[in-house]
């Protein structure tokens, strides 16, 4: 309907700006931003020519040596003694810091990119410039370039720091962590470590780590099946149960159950873990009605502390399941079910072939991303058990652990075996990609919209 | 047998005692929590329901702590968590504007980009931003709050998914008449999107006060006073639980303190938190 740029051949290719080009143009292939000073564009030919120039600098000056450190990750690996000659005494020499070389190399590859796709851009701008001149059209002026700013390219403009941010605080650490899984950066090698390639990934699958990654891997799949099954199907029950006929007071009982969720996890659920506890309320309790004579070991038995996990995540998650499933609810058509109703159907039968089914509909993507967040659910665990009771089969894990608070504790415990962490991030990161491929394959909010 | 009048009556009163009492067994464990923070307590460990005796005294205890400076806890919070809200709130209109309702190139690849970057656990940064912090010497508050702006720009999703069931023929006519995009952002779209807006800056607001993982890996070398309040009150717990702790109670209290407002900033929010998660799935 508008004017569309898209997808027309361009005004005139490079080969021909290179060739037909004044002095300009073709200074403009060496040099950015020649051609736009020419046609006095003068801001853009300046911020051209200012990042080579101060690329250039930073490239000579560090960025070489950055990258050239890169491959080996330093030579010092181990902690040497050197004799120091103007002393005149033996000196301990600590091993060069891979981790420090590992992130300005990655941080000088990003710029060394950057300015590529700058040139790039720089090398189209030229191209545009020489068709301008060659048809005789008129050459927008630095002031014309600030106003389509806020028009045709006001996307450039208002996404630009969100996006430096998101390659400063996102994609920067997730390259150089990924990095990490390709080295053995461990505890053996705290300081100076090196590339090895696959061998991190091969001692999770098939090497000392694989009794602890399998296990860790069963019960996180079973607890995200359990935890998004059971808050998904006791949460649509209680807001049928809440929206049933006759209920009044309807927006205080939900408030109730929504103060739970309100409530920030960490204090809940630390609360929860002493709620649990083998002196805590519930036990004590128990023992003073002459229930128990023991207390139950609700968090410590490995079995037990798996099962509390869950029910205390089914207070935690009904609620939120329960607040959607109202809204769903509250839009069903009535007729289907007054119609079933009619030929004799019971509330069950309603339940289970119209009303159900209907809310499986609306909710399924969501359900997904619940899943997914459920393999990832650090909270829940991390808060109520630590991931506790121990178990000495475990390489650094317990008994509820999941990837995830798996990962945190190879990272932030003692002896961090950061390799190890960041192999598994990449494993996590897979199984997240097979089951979102089937989410977002269904919603709409990544469709053409 | 019964009329059709009584088994109706049976059913409500059914439902409603299921009703009440899944509602006590839910709210049971807050109540508590409560009840604790105003409990005599000097065992460090809560064996009882009901306190044996009453007090406010943890309240006044949890602010003229010296060890657990909870005053300067609460001012850096409320410091860090008006900065993300203004400037994550901003952050995300224009991504969510940009994203539903302008066109460009690199539109496309940029969600599918932004769909796989937010595959990679939150985890695997962490570590690895501690450790670029760490090189630029900005391992305190300010390095925190940057990272919470930083992120900013991938949490478009539920505005986005609102600014996509907002009809385009009011931009194409606004467009007709001779406005830029600029303004049709301004004038159109931004008085639209006030809902969302404000859901976004209160959630940007509310997540400084609740997280306590961030902090505890980029603070965890600063002093006492510079940390946030979810995290010095974690550090808290971690230090007195299980053990006879005479802050316990404190540091329940300095819980309800931020637990209160929070809670009831949610349960005025829950209808935005609703339509957010159903943004996406509702045209399915």
């Amino acid at each position: 309907m508008f004017k569309k740029k898209a997808n027309t051949a361009p005004e005139a290719t490079f080969k021909e700006t290179w060739q037909k080009g004044d002095w300009a143009t073709k200074l403009s292939f060496i040099i950015m931003g020649i051609s736009q000073l020419k046609n006095k564009q003068w801001l853009k030919g300046l911020i051209f020519l200012l990042s080579e120039v101060t690329f250039l600098v930073w490239f000579f000056y560090s960025g070489i040596s950055a990258i050239s450190l890169l491959s080996s990750l330093g030579k010092v690996k181990k902690l040497t003694r050197v004799f120091d000659k103007s002393q005149g005494i033996w000196v301990t020499k600590q091993p060069d810091s891979s981790m420090v070389i590992l992130l300005f190399g990655i941080v000088s590859i990003i710029l060394i990119i950057l300015l590529l796709v700058l040139y790039y851009v720089s090398l189209k701008s030229t191209r545009h410039l020489y068709a301008l001149n060659r048809d005789g059209k008129h050459i927008p002026t630095t002031k014309e370039d600030l106003a389509s700013l806020l028009d045709t390219r006001l996307h450039q403009l208002l996404m630009f720091f969100p996006l430096a941010g998101i390659f400063a605080f996102t994609v920067t650490p997730t390259i150089y962590m990924i990095t990490m899984a390709f080295t053995n950066f461990n505890q053996y090698h705290p300081i100076g470590f090196s590339w090895t390639g696959l061998q991190a990934f091969g001692q999770i699958l098939t090497g000392d780590m694989a009794g602890t990654f399998f296990p860790v891997l069963g019960w996180t799949l079973i607890w995200a099946v359990a935890a998004t099954a059971t808050t998904f199907l006791f949460g649509v029950l209680l807001g049928l149960l809440i929206e049933s006929k006759g209920i009044k007071f309807r927006g205080f009982f939900r408030t109730l159950f929504v103060i739970v969720f309100a409530v920030p996890q960490f204090v809940s659920l630390l609360m929860m873990s002493m709620f649990w506890d083998n002196a805590g309320p519930v036990n004590s309790w128990l023992q003073r009605m002459n229930w128990i004579s023991q207390p139950i070991r609700f968090l410590q038995d490995p079995t037990l502390a798996k099962i509390t996990v869950i029910v205390t995540n089914m207070w935690i998650g009904i609620p939120v399941t329960m607040l959607i499933a109202t809204a769903i609810i509250q839009n069903l058509p009535q007729d289907q079910i007054e119609a079933a109703k009619m030929d004799g159907a019971s509330a069950l039968e309603v339940f289970r072939h119209i009303t159900f089914p209907q809310i499986l509909f609306v909710m399924g993507p969501s359900l997904i991303q619940q899943f997914i967040g459920n393999i990832n659910n650090f909270n829940v665990i991390f808060l109520l058990t630590g991931g506790g009771p121990l178990n000495s089969k475990f390489y650094q894990a317990g008994s509820t652990d999941l990837l995830v608070t798996w990962l945190y504790k190879l990272t932030m415990q003692s002896v961090p075996d950061y390799n190890i962490a960041a192999a598994l991030g990449i494993i996590i990161f897979v199984i997240s990609a097979v089951f979102s491929l089937l989410a977002y394959r269904r919603t709409n909010a990544f469709k053409e919209g | 047998m019964h009329s059709y009048k009584q088994q109706r009556r049976l059913s409500l009163t059914f439902r409603y005692a299921l009703l009440i009492i899944l509602a006590i067994v839910w709210i049971f464990p807050i109540v508590w929590i409560i009840m604790t923070s105003f409990s005599v307590n000097l065992s460090g460990f809560v064996s009882s329901f009901v306190p044996k005796q009453w007090t406010f005294s943890n309240y006044a205890k949890i602010f003229n702590s010296k060890l657990y400076p909870f005053g300067s806890w609460v001012l850096n919070t409320f410091v860090i968590a008006v900065i993300c809200a203004v400037v994550n709130t901003f952050t995300t209109t224009v991504m969510s504007y940009c994203l539903s309702r302008l066109r460009f190139k690199l539109r496309k690849p940029f969600l599918q980009f932004a769909l796989i970057l937010g595959m990679f656990p939150g985890f695997m940064s962490m570590i690895a931003l501690y450790y670029m912090l760490k090189a630029i010497g900005m391992t305190n508050l300010a390095g925190l709050t940057l990272v919470y702006i930083g992120g900013a720009g991938l949490g478009f999703y539920v505005m986005k998914g609102f600014l996509d069931t907002v009809p385009r023929s009011l931009d194409e006519a606004a467009e007709l008449e001779g406005a830029t995009k600029w303004q049709i952002f301004i004038h159109i779209i931004l008085p639209l999107d006030r809902p969302m807006i404000i859901y976004t800056s209160l959630t940007a607001f509310m997540a400084p006060w609740t997280d306590f993982i961030f902090p505890s890996i980029i603070l965890s070398t600063d002093s006492p006073k510079n940390k946030t309040v979810a995290y010095g009150l974690f550090n808290m717990m971690s230090n007195t639980k299980g053990l006879s702790s005479q802050y316990f109670t404190a540091f329940v209290a300095g819980c309800v303190i931020i637990a209160v407002p929070i809670t009831i900033l949610f349960i005025i929010l829950q209808r935005y938190y609703v339509s957010g998660i159903t943004a996406g799935a509702d045209k399915g």
